[in-house]
């Protein structure tokens, strides 16, 4: 089967040593992570996942069935490219002094302009550009900046939704229902 | 559903009570209904044993000579059971002497607590002495694992653990308990966990799913039920049979299914996987409509999985949605728990026999029987086969016995003819094939059954790996039956050596010890025999005796076990010599 990249989206409870737990799944399977970035979400209390890796259909709907079988998963889903609004935020520092020896001041700005980013700051020694996109935009910017010489760059992982109306409070209010329906049926 | 609850009069929240931590921890195993636990002490979970003293009464504390001991004990109590297994170390070496048990009952699906002192919470980190990181270690092999820093987080904490390791799919559950935590005070009061909002553990059967079972079930002209242990930790055993017969089909297990129906039952053909027996096996690739119950296709059942059971059309039965299409991709999949879904299934099936198919099976049996089986009980004029010993033991016991097994030939031959049918006496290590796990799990099944006849069947490389419980037997004088099979061999290992490295027998051969001389010295009662004249009287012996005993049967040197399916062949290929 072929390998593509997919994003998996993971809610949980905001527990100590969880990144760990989920990362292991991939490691053990010797499955390589791409990216991963971790935050709060909507509901106060709740963690998103965003991860992305390139493996095959099959394995990655195993990875996420594990991931989604830890305790502390509350849901785990698995999308494909087109399924999912995705971005990355990337910044770049360049040396401002070379810029301004040269005297490429304005096909540097128009170089931002048409990479549809901007500044964040700017020193007498560098300038520091933000971008947000997706990766390949993110990396064509890096490249077009090369001649500016590039001191620093760092980039973000992918944070992504689904194109779908899911509503985790809603899914939330649905899970504690049934675990107390749960509950009463096993008689505690 | 799948281990017992909690205590019933505890289900109402108890008034709060002011106590250490490590009181706290002793309160909270009480309202769980715990009344045994197997242990070592040591300098972080000194307060606990402290708390201990004061509570003899009620809660008895084994204590072991290994912590690895302590966790397979607790293993062998709750396999046998149906409650959660508790065992406790200390801090560092005590932690870490327990992962190999843990590893072995996560992948088993069997309902452990095991509690850790850890350094004072403010050394974390530091690599203070004795301090490791037993939350990072055992992460991969637990089901669910927390570290407890504040006194007041342990009632909580052990309500979270008891229903984890219970409920679902059972697993083994680590609490790390820093030395702060069980000094300092809090007001106790205990709530048992009923649920948590991420973990779903009872999925229920789908109709839509359970129709399209029944339908492809009552179509099927060959239709052939797997069952696994699944069953057992659902205490389905009797809509298990009431299933079976009501839809004729014949029934074969796995290693950890075996005692899901009795060995005796007309519609039971025998064992699976790579040592099974040779019609299970064959029969794998013949069938057009398998029925998995509560088993996960392990690689030592299927053998190559891409010759495996492709002509059938797969139903699979099972509680754990990761293991759904894991190996085997199911046609029609009930995620359910076995009981509730064989409940489901009960009325939309037809009452069906299958004589002409099951005819087949029995046809199989006699090519076994000729080639495999007369061999296995010739009993030879001076010396004795591992078999003999096992029919004797399955004979005389009447298939009652809580039998525990080790791991290697002894453990296949045993599985093979031991007929199995108490409830829930066959306990093994399946999925780890941990050597060193049948004497200390069947100390625990003892405590755990005390009234009923306990067998180790041990071979003399797995014996030498935690004979050291033997100390434990002698204070407890638990009456516990070893039966060591020695054959002078890491046996199974030099059948492998044998059959596939051209015999170059490398490490496989023990100089062992005087090894009556031994367990006398742990006060146990001990004979050996190498005769075939001997063994009857030995073992009427050895069953009439009150209170622990050792048979060392001496067997032949070099016998093989068989069928066998080698690795990478298919099922179908299994080899009868
Ligand atoms: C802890 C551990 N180490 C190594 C093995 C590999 N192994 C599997 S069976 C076996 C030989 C067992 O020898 P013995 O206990 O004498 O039993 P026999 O096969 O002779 O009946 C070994 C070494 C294992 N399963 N577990
Ligand atoms: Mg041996």
């Amino acid at each position: 089967m072929q390998k593509k990249l997919f994003t998996i989206i993971a809610f949980t409870e905001n527990r100590i040593g969880l990144l760990n737990r989920i990362t292991i799944i991939f490691t053990r399977r010797h499955i390589n992570i791409e990216s991963l970035t971790t935050s709060e979400c909507e509901v106060e209390g709740v963690h998103r996942f965003t991860i992305t890796t390139r493996t095959t259909k099959e394995r990655a709907v195993k990875v996420v069935q594990q991931i989604d079988k830890l305790v502390e998963v509350i849901k785990a889903s698995l999308h494909e490219e087109e399924e999912t609004v995705y971005q990355e935020l990337a910044l770049y520092k360049v040396d401002a002094r070379q810029i301004a020896e040269n005297g490429l001041f304005t096909a540097f700005l128009n170089t931002i302009k048409k990479y549809d980013a901007h500044i964040q700051t700017a020193t007498d020694d560098y300038i520091i550009i933000e971008k947000v996109g997706r990766r390949v935009e993110v990396f064509m910017l890096l490249d077009a900046l090369k001649e500016y010489h590039v001191l620093e760059f760092a980039k973000s992982g992918r944070v992504a939704m689904t194109r779908s109306a899911n509503d985790l409070d809603q899914y939330l209010r649905d899970v504690e229902a049934r675990v107390a329906e749960e509950a009463h049926e096993v008689g505690v | 559903m799948s281990t017992q609850a909690p205590h019933t009069a505890y289900k109402m929240k108890t008034p709060p009570r002011t106590m250490t931590g490590a009181e706290a921890v002793v309160a909270s195993l009480l309202e769980e209904g715990v009344d045994t636990i197997f242990g070592y002490p040591g300098g972080a979970i000194m307060p606990v044993y402290d708390a201990f003293y004061d509570y003899q009464d009620r809660l008895r504390h084994i204590l072991v000579r290994h912590e690895q001991g302590a966790v397979h004990a607790a293993q062998g109590y709750a396999r046998v059971s149906n409650r959660v297994g508790v065992c406790i170390a200390t801090s560092g070496p005590g932690a870490t002497n327990l992962i190999t048990g843990i590893a072995d009952a996560q992948i088993d699906s069997t309902p452990l607590v095991c509690i850790t002192g850890q350094v004072g919470s403010h050394l974390l980190g530091t690599d203070a002495f004795q301090e490791t990181d037993v939350i990072g270690i055992s992460m991969p092999v637990t089901k669910w694992n927390y570290q407890i820093t504040k006194a007041e987080e342990i009632p909580a904490a052990f309500a979270k653990a008891f229903y984890i390791a219970r409920s679902g799919r059972p697993g083994p559950v680590l609490l790390d308990i820093t030395k702060d935590a069980q000094f300092k005070t809090l007001d106790f009061s205990y709530e048992p966990c009923i649920g948590i909002r991420s973990y779903a553990p009872y999925p229920k059967s789908r109709p839509d799913d359970v129709i399209a079972a029944a339908a492809l079930i009552n179509s099927a002209k060959k239709p052939y039920i797997l069952a696994g242990h699944g069953i057992l930790l659902s205490q389905a055993q009797e809509e298990f049979a009431a299933f079976v017969e009501k839809t004729g089909i014949p029934v074969a297990s796995t290693l950890l299914g075996l005692s899901a129906l009795p060995g005796d039952h007309p519609l039971y053909v025998g064992y699976l996987g790579m040592h099974g027996n040779y019609a299970p096996n064959v029969k794998t690739n013949e069938a057009d409509v398998i029925i998995a119950v509560g088993m996960r296709f392990d690689d030592r059942v299927t053998g190559d999985l891409a010759r495996y059971a492709k002509q059938a059309r797969i139903i699979h039965i099972e509680i754990d949605p990761s293991e759904i299409n894991k190996n085997v991709k199911a046609e029609v999949a009930i995620n359910a728990d076995a009981k509730e879904a064989l409940l489901a299934l009960m009325p939309h099936v037809q009452k069906r026999s299958h004589d002409a198919w099951i005819s087949e099976f029995k046809a199989l049996d006699k090519i076994e029987h000729e080639k495999v089986i007369v061999k296995d009980f010739t009993l030879p004029e001076n010396s004795i086969k591992m078999a003999n010993v096992v029919e004797r033991i399955s004979r005389k016991t009447k298939g009652e016995a809580i039998i525990v097994t080790d791991v290697g030939q002894h453990q296949m031959v045993t599985s093979r003819y031991y007929a199995y049918r108490g409830q829930d006496n066959n306990v093994t290590s399946g999925g780890l094939g941990t050597m060193g796990f049948a004497l200390p799990a069947a100390i625990g099944a003892k405590f755990a059954r005390p009234n009923e006849e306990v067998i180790a069947i041990i071979g003399d490389g797995g014996f030498q790996m935690t004979l050291q419980e033997l100390g434990t037997i002698f204070q407890e004088n638990t009456g516990v039956k070893i039966v060591l099979l020695n054959n002078n061999f890491l046996g199974m290992v030099r059948q492998w050596q044998q059959l596939f490295f051209d015999r170059r027998y490398s490490s496989v051969e023990m100089k062992n010890p005087n090894f009556i001389k031994i367990t006398e010295g742990f006060g146990l009662k001990a004979r050996k025999i190498e005769h075939p004249s001997e063994l009857d009287g030995a073992i009427d012996e050895m069953l009439a005796h009150d209170g622990p005993y050792f048979l060392e049967v001496v067997v032949e040197r070099e016998e093989n076990v068989f069928p066998m399916v080698p690795t990478g062949a298919s099922v179908a290929e299994i080899r009868l010599e």
